[in-house]
């Protein structure tokens, strides 16, 4: 892969006192498969080559440090989210499915429904959670360590999600097997149109009616998040027709993500055994251990915005209406910001990591996906005493998500 | 520059210089505080930087917003009278001194 494609350079004739900073314009494609493979020397090229870059491949901005990134997500007003948070416009192009009403939004209008799915997923909600989901994790390494040797994607990083999130929903028993495509789906939709989304929307359709079905009240169980979101459709705070819209935000958004979050914990902690020896020494270091894994791994890598207004950041000048992707896994490893960054240290003071975004749109669902991440890794901490990587790790391609598709290992009991 | 005195659970002082217009938060974290975790960075959604605000500088506070206030029935150690977000206390020169106690526990 070429790291910086062209000698090129984006200037403007705005004036600002001192002259914009020419826009580098690279090669890199960061929704290429070879990307994907190794996306770390195309981060720091990215990074090094200017505070803002212009991808040719894609015709789009770029944002790669840690600054400019915080920057991007903390002015809404600027970089909205309402004009979709991948390179389509929805400005330009019709969106494959009605918008989010909260990720796909912008203020006053997402205000409202932020503030409804916080309550539902607030942490007083969780503290009602937590002992159910630690028992649900500690049987599921229980259940592991007697088989000993097993795809700690599928057994693991899959099957607890798998096992608490959609009862915690309150969804029907049948058809949950959509649940993973679904998401896979979103996912690829917010890249390019290259041959990842176009097949993921090929095949959608089945996926998308149980989607639509699963959303409506009367399949949600009593009790769940998604039988809590209609609630506020009693009390006016969001319409009939919004309720549905939200629990497909919880469906689209709540478990994949926390299945790329799970295995790349566990695959850091496979990679990494002297930190796996500190956790086991400590295990109240779970927490932080699960959330040093999605700084370093970010398994959201990436999110578009698009600009309201002709603006400068970094020095560099973006005109109103284009299209600027943050590179939040590139933002989580700056050397600008992180002393050590390549390197999984699960003592690391992680607050103001963008793994979960940040400002207004920094993901609703972060405590569900805490408490999942902590509960697998504190019964890893209290039963598990090594974990061996026992044949070949494959990766699983997706234009948004960084994770696996295989990971086998051998576990012993501590 | 206000100073904040944060008091540990074990009654240890620790002294922390603020910037004007920033939280509490900020300035804990800018100083490598233990005892402020601060998950979401500020952004009002994990109660992991609660404070006990000294009962003598409770009352030069901002009141609680709403949804500080729901936040504040999921904090870890439990919630007192005087419990606060520190990332929602915006600094001012009038809070020059302020005493912030950390409670035992923030996840």
């Amino acid at each position: 892969m070429s790291a910086i494609g062209s000698s090129q350079a984006t200037g403007s004739n705005m004036s600002t006192g001192t002259p914009p900073a020419a826009i580098p314009h690279l090669a890199i494609d960061p929704f290429s498969i070879a990307f994907f493979d190794d996306p770390f020397p195309a981060h720091q090229a990215l990074r090094d080559a200017a505070p803002v870059v212009y991808l040719d491949a894609w015709n789009v901005f770029g944002v790669a440090r840690y600054a400019e990134v915080h920057a991007v997500l903390n002015d809404p007003a600027t970089f909205c989210s309402s004009r979709g948070v991948g390179l389509s416009d929805f400005a330009k192009e019709t969106p494959w499915r009605p918008p989010s009403l909260i990720l796909e939004a912008d203020p006053p209008a997402h205000t409202r429904t932020r503030t409804v799915l916080s309550k539902v997923l607030s942490p007083t909600v969780m503290k009602q959670l937590r002992q159910h989901f630690t028992a649900v994790a500690d049987a599921t390494i229980d259940g592991l360590l007697v088989r000993g040797s097993f795809d700690a994607i599928a057994e693991l990083a899959e099957a607890y999600p798998l096992s608490v999130f959609p009862d915690a929903l309150g969804l029907r028993p049948d058809g949950r097997e959509h649940l993973l495509p679904y998401a896979g789906l979103v996912f690829n939709a917010f890249g390019p149109p290259n041959e990842l989304r176009q097949n993921a929307i090929a095949r959608s359709a089945p996926h998308q009616a149980y989607i639509a079905e699963q959303c409506q009240r009367e399949n949600l169980a009593p009790g769940g998040f998604g039988a809590c979101i209609h609630a506020f459709a009693d009390t006016g705070d969001i319409t009939d027709k919004e309720a549905p819209l939200l629990v497909r935000s919880l469906l689209s958004a709540g478990l994949d993500t926390t299945v790329y979050g799970i295995g790349a914990a566990v695959y850091c902690l496979a990679r990494y055994p002297d930190q796996l020896a500190r956790l086991r020494a400590d295990p109240t270091l779970a927490r932080n251990a699960f959330e040093e894994a999605i700084r370093f791994e970010s398994p959201v890598q990436t999110f578009f915005r698009t600009t309201t207004r002709a603006v400068e950041i970094g020095g560099c000048q973006i005109g109103e209406g284009e299209k600027v992707l943050m590179f939040l896994g590139a933002a989580n490893r700056d050397p600008r910001r992180w002393a050590e960054p390549d390197s999984y240290d699960i003592t690391r003071k992680t607050s103001g990591h963008v793994g979960f975004g940040a400002g207004i749109h920094m993901c609703v669902g972060q405590l569900v996906a805490r408490l999942e991440g902590e509960a697998v890794l504190v019964a890893i901490a209290r039963k598990v005493a090594s974990i061996a990587i026992s044949g070949p790790v494959t990766r699983r391609y997706n234009n948004t998500l960084r994770g696996l598709e295989t990971l086998p290992v051998t576990l012993t009991a501590a | 520059m206000p100073t904040i005195h944060f008091i540990h659970p074990d009654n240890c002082i620790e002294n922390v210089e603020a910037d004007i217009g920033n939280s509490a938060m900020r300035a804990a974290l800018a100083h490598g505080l233990g005892g402020i975790v601060a998950e979401c960075g500020g952004g009002a959604v994990c109660a992991t930087c609660h404070v006990y605000v000294d009962e003598t500088w409770l009352a030069k506070l901002k009141p609680v917003a709403a949804d500080e206030d729901e936040l504040l029935d999921g904090t870890a150690s439990g919630r007192l009278p005087n419990s606060r977000l520190s990332c929602q206390i915006e600094m001012t020169a009038e809070l020059d001194g302020l005493v912030l106690r950390l409670p035992q526990r923030q996840t």
